[in-house]
């Protein structure tokens, strides 16, 4: 294996509260190829600021610290704003959680896309336009020159991922962060636009980190997993090994799942007693 | 001392008034970390020993006249100088925080409960009470405040009551907005209708159970008003309509000052900084106040 | 003035504290659809706006009755007999009932039929026709100041906050609620006039150029201007500066305040980071994405914050020996001249109504949601 594109050790990210200092990410460690990584966990267990982290957006008063986060040889840390945002969205990009709230909802749809490459790239009108429509197509947008059109208000929440797809892989990068990028889609639309990350990665063959809570999902698209639970990564295996995870968290959540030839009557809940010291 | 601060800040406290002086003091605790807002409490606090202690605080009489001494300078006698009848203004200055002090008290006990009751009933009966009530209350409120406190004192007469009324008559209508807000929002709560199941009447309601609700908003809003409110009393009484002479009222202070602004600034200036430091001071508090009690509206203006 | 400037009064008119103001745009189709929407929204404003100026006539009436002085023995003197009183009392009307006296009263305003005023000898009407573009001059220089430099303050507090610039432009903001403006005025006219001599002193414009131009607007800037006449452009600007810059003061107070609290409203969503994420440079960030959907709130702010100079003008026109309306207004209070100053108050209110309501509509028809 060639060096990582991504190579973090020892990720912190720490908040002052009233009641003193806290890390909603501690100590994370981890090195990512040109392959996919799946990170699952919890509502509130880091996912998302782990992603930040790496593009180096956690708001203030946040605070992010590392013993080493690279890119490609590069030593995020030490980039001045500038030289960040070059990196930003051309190289790193991040799929947002949320497109309802995450799309600005007085510029369209097509002009919020065109940013992203008119960002990093000089295009010709022309060019731009072509590449946009393109990109909607590629995403499985039917009707892209109207869609483009739109405010992000008046497409629906499946449409609204998949535009926000599109706009974070215009611009080309290594490294795509998708952040929940299905949450809002019910099953059958949620395995198509997976697919279509999945094969937008293949074919560029970049890097992915999909970060998620349901670890079915994750583990039938991923080749890696994380398990995070309260900012710390506590199991880490390859996806066909997850059934050897030994982590009780892990267990847990397996444990959890429903399958499909179901006999039990109720579901386990999950017994924290077991990992976490009182 | 110690032990008091843990007893009032147990998390499950024993009393009604352990809890009650326990929300108290982590307001008051709260409010201590953000440096504006103790500016703002020593300001007001100072505002009021000096109202308290006017005479021992002055160093001559504010009604005093010696023609010997008129428009001195500012000097180790006089701290703020002489005006022109030679008056010590530090002392008319101390004087005046009673007045000041007076107006906003009155206007405030005026018109935070007029609004509050105007519209809890506003926002608990709904319907066309509401609608009533609050047509006239918009109607009050798009009106400009300053000209309706100067058209109704010029009908009542100068001085200081009635500019107090005015005052308070042009005040009242965002308190009843702020009340039938907070209204609406908890006239549908659980607890409300479980009160109303075990029979109690509406003013029942309204007194014991939604007024002290919009405690807390409204002492925000009133703290955040008393800067407007003590500017418009000054403004009433540079125009020669509030408090009439020779009573050391700020705003007239200012008026008597005016001719000699050129020459002798100090005759003005001094009054204008009493209120510049006081109106600020209720500001600051105010913004504190609203970071403890209404983290939501934490910094917005 | 301060306490309409406050920010409660954008609050309660349409709320863009609660409601993040971010107003979505409407493709050409659903704008369309909103077209007759807005019509209906058009005449419930108008009916608002005609109910607050009926509001506004009552009470301006019902301090013409509670004035302490009878009218009627104004009129014929306290030693007239009763028959003589009588008569008078009925040829004014005053013994008809008072609903009956409030209809002739609006009738008499929509007439344009304000009174007399008994220290000037004019009415009122004309006399307010006379000094209202003196208001008008100086109140729109101030809110060109306060926007010119209020919303920069106010996106530049935002983007830096909790930095020392944050605190210090907070700090002006504050001290825009705490500071008299007459006050202000005065020591504006001992430092910048008398001592420091850079502008010229109280009044218009210096008594030799006094008529110097012909009045077509009543605006002497423009006046001036249209004449071809420098000279007296340079002075009239030299007088109105220091009370522009005074009113523009606690317009830029305002108006700052207002656009920090929005700007950071709109810097904590989501969509600012999407935007870094992009990699798009911070001031776009700031100008493009966080700054381009408040502007329509912050017209309704500008919108207020004119209205409030317009009323802010009466305390500081005194200082500046600005013949404006404020002017008028505290003359006749002081000579207990009622019918010039109800109707002045009956002026700046309607002014004020209908510059709110004003604004309240635009934000209404360029914000769809605000439906
Ligand atoms: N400004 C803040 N101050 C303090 N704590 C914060 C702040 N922002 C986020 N956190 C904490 O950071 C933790 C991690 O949040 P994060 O958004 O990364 O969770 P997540 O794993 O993405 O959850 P979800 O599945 O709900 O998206 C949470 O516990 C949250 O409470
Ligand atoms: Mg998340």
């Amino acid at each position: 294996m060639t060096a990582p594109l991504l190579d973090i050790e020892n990720l912190r990210v720490t908040f002052p509260t009233s009641t003193g200092p806290v890390d909603v990410v501690r100590g994370l460690s981890f090195a990512l190829g040109r392959e996919r990584l799946g990170i699952v966990g919890e509502s509130g267990s880091g996912k998302s600021m782990t992603g930040r982290a790496i593009l180096r957006l956690v708001r203030p008063p946040g605070r992010v610290t590392a013993d080493r986060l690279h890119f490609d040889g590069i030593d995020l840390l030490a980039q001045s704003p500038r030289r960040m945002r070059l990196i930003r969205g051309a190289r790193i990009s991040m799929v947002m959680q949320d497109p309802k709230f995450s799309l600005n909802p007085v510029m369209t749809i097509g002009a919020q896309i065109a940013e992203a490459v008119l960002t990093h790239e000089r295009v010709s009108r022309v060019d731009l336009h072509s590449r946009v429509v393109a990109m909607l197509e590629a995403v499985r947008i039917d009707d892209p020159d109207r869609v483009a059109a739109l405010y992000p208000h008046e497409v629906s929440g499946g449409m609204g991922q998949r535009v926000m797809i599109a706009m974070m892989l215009i611009p080309q990068p290594d490294v795509l962060i998708a952040d929940e990028p299905t949450s809002a889609l019910d099953g059958s639309v949620q395995a198509q636009v997976l697919d279509i990350i999945n094969e937008q990665i293949t074919s560029k063959g970049m890097g992915l980190i999909l970060i998620s809570h349901d670890l079915n999902m994750v583990a039938s698209y991923c080749e890696r997993i994380l398990v995070m639970y309260r900012g710390e990564v506590v199991e880490e295996c390859r996806a066909d090994a997850l059934a050897d995870a030994r982590h009780p968290y892990t267990r847990g959540l397996l444990a959890a799942m429903p399958h499909i030839d179901e006999t039990r009557d109720e579901l386990p809940v999950l017994d924290r007693r077991a990992w976490t010291t009182p | 001392m110690a032990t008091l601060l843990h007893w009032l800040l147990d998390e499950t406290p024993t009393s009604r008034l352990q809890a009650r002086l326990g929300r108290h003091a982590r307001v008051a605790l709260a409010l201590t970390r953000n440096p504006l807002a103790v500016i703002g409490l020593i300001i007001v606090a100072l505002l009021l020993v000096s109202a308290l202690a006017a005479p021992l605080i002055a160093t001559y009489d504010p009604v005093a006249q010696d023609l010997a001494r008129r428009l001195l300078p500012p000097s180790a006698a006089h701290w703020m100088g002489t005006d022109e009848l030679g008056r010590d203004i530090w002392s008319r200055t101390v004087f005046g925080s009673r007045i000041t002090l007076t107006i906003v008290l009155l206007v405030a006990i005026i018109a935070a409960p007029l609004g509050l009751v105007v519209g809890a009933v506003a926002g608990y009966f709904g319907g066309w009470c509401d609608r009533i009530l609050m047509g006239v209350t918009d109607i009050f409120l798009s009106m400009p405040k300053l000209i309706l406190a100067l058209a109704f004192v010029a009908a009542l007469g100068p001085g200081i009551q009635n500019a107090i009324i005015a005052i308070a008559i042009a005040t009242w209508p965002s308190y009843a907005r702020i009340a039938r807000a907070e209204t609406l929002t908890i006239r549908h709560s659980e607890f409300i209708s479980a009160i109303r199941l075990q029979g109690a009447s509406a003013t029942r309601v309204i007194l014991r159970h939604i007024l002290p609700l919009c405690a807390s908003s409204m002492i925000i809003r009133v703290t955040l008003d008393m800067a407007g409110i003590i500017l418009t009393a000054a403004g009433l009484g540079f125009i020669g309509l509030g408090a009439q002479p020779p009573l050391p009222e700020w705003g007239a202070m200012i008026s008597r000052g005016r001719n000699f602004i050129l020459d002798q600034w100090w005759v003005s200036t001094m009054p204008g900084l009493a209120i510049v430091t006081v109106g600020l001071g209720f500001c600051f508090l105010g913004d504190g106040l609203r970071d403890v009690l209404d983290p939501k509206q934490a910094g917005k203006p | 003035m301060r306490r309409v400037l406050r920010e409660e009064s954008v609050r309660l008119s349409q709320d863009p504290q609660t409601e993040p103001p971010h107003a979505p745009r409407r493709s050409p189709a659903a704008l369309r659809r909103g077209a007759r929407a807005a019509a209906i929204d058009l005449g419930s404003v108008l009916v608002a706006l005609a109910l607050t100026f009926l509001g506004l006539l009552a009470i301006t009436f019902v301090i013409g009755r509670v004035v302490p002085i009878d009218p009627v023995v104004a009129v014929v003197g306290d030693r007239a007999p009763l028959a003589v009183y009588e008569k008078a009392r009925a040829e004014m009307g005053l013994d008809r009932p008072l609903l009956v006296q409030f209809a002739a009263y609006v009738g008499h305003v929509a007439r344009g039929d304000l009174g007399l005023s008994v220290s000037t000898g004019n009415t009122v009407a004309a006399d307010l026709r006379r000094v209202f573009p003196a208001t008008l001059e100086v109140a729109t220089l101030g809110i060109l100041i306060g926007v010119l430099l209020g919303v920069p303050m106010g996106v530049l507090a935002a983007s830096r906050q909790g930095s020392l610039t944050d605190q210090l432009i907070r700090v002006v903001g504050l001290l825009g609620y705490a500071v008299p403006a007459f006050w202000l005025g005065l020591v504006g006219l001992a430092v910048f006039y008398a001592h420091y001599r850079w502008v010229s002193g109280p009044g218009r414009i210096d008594v030799y150029f006094d008529g110097a131009v012909e009045p077509r607007t009543g605006l002497l800037l423009i006046d001036s201007l249209l004449a071809g006449d420098i000279e007296v452009f340079g002075n009239a600007l030299s007088h109105i500066l220091l009370p522009a810059a005074v009113l523009g003061f606690f317009s830029l107070a305002y108006i700052g305040r207002m656009t920090r609290s929005f700007m950071l409203d709109q810097l904590s969503q989501e969509f600012i980071t999407t935007a870094r994420v992009k990699g798009v440079p911070e001031w776009r960030v700031i100008w493009r994405h966080a700054f381009k959907p408040i502007r329509v709130p912050l017209i309704t702010v500008v919108g207020l914050s004119y209205a409030g100079l317009l009323e802010g003008s009466v305390m500081i026109e005194t200082i500046f020996a600005w013949p404006g309306i404020g002017n008028y207004l505290t003359t006749a209070l002081l000579n207990a001249d009622m019918n010039a100053v109800l109707g002045s108050t009956l002026v700046v209110g309607a002014i004020f109504i209908g510059i709110n309501k004003m604004s309240d509509l635009l934000y209404r028809l360029l914000d769809p949601r605000a439906r």
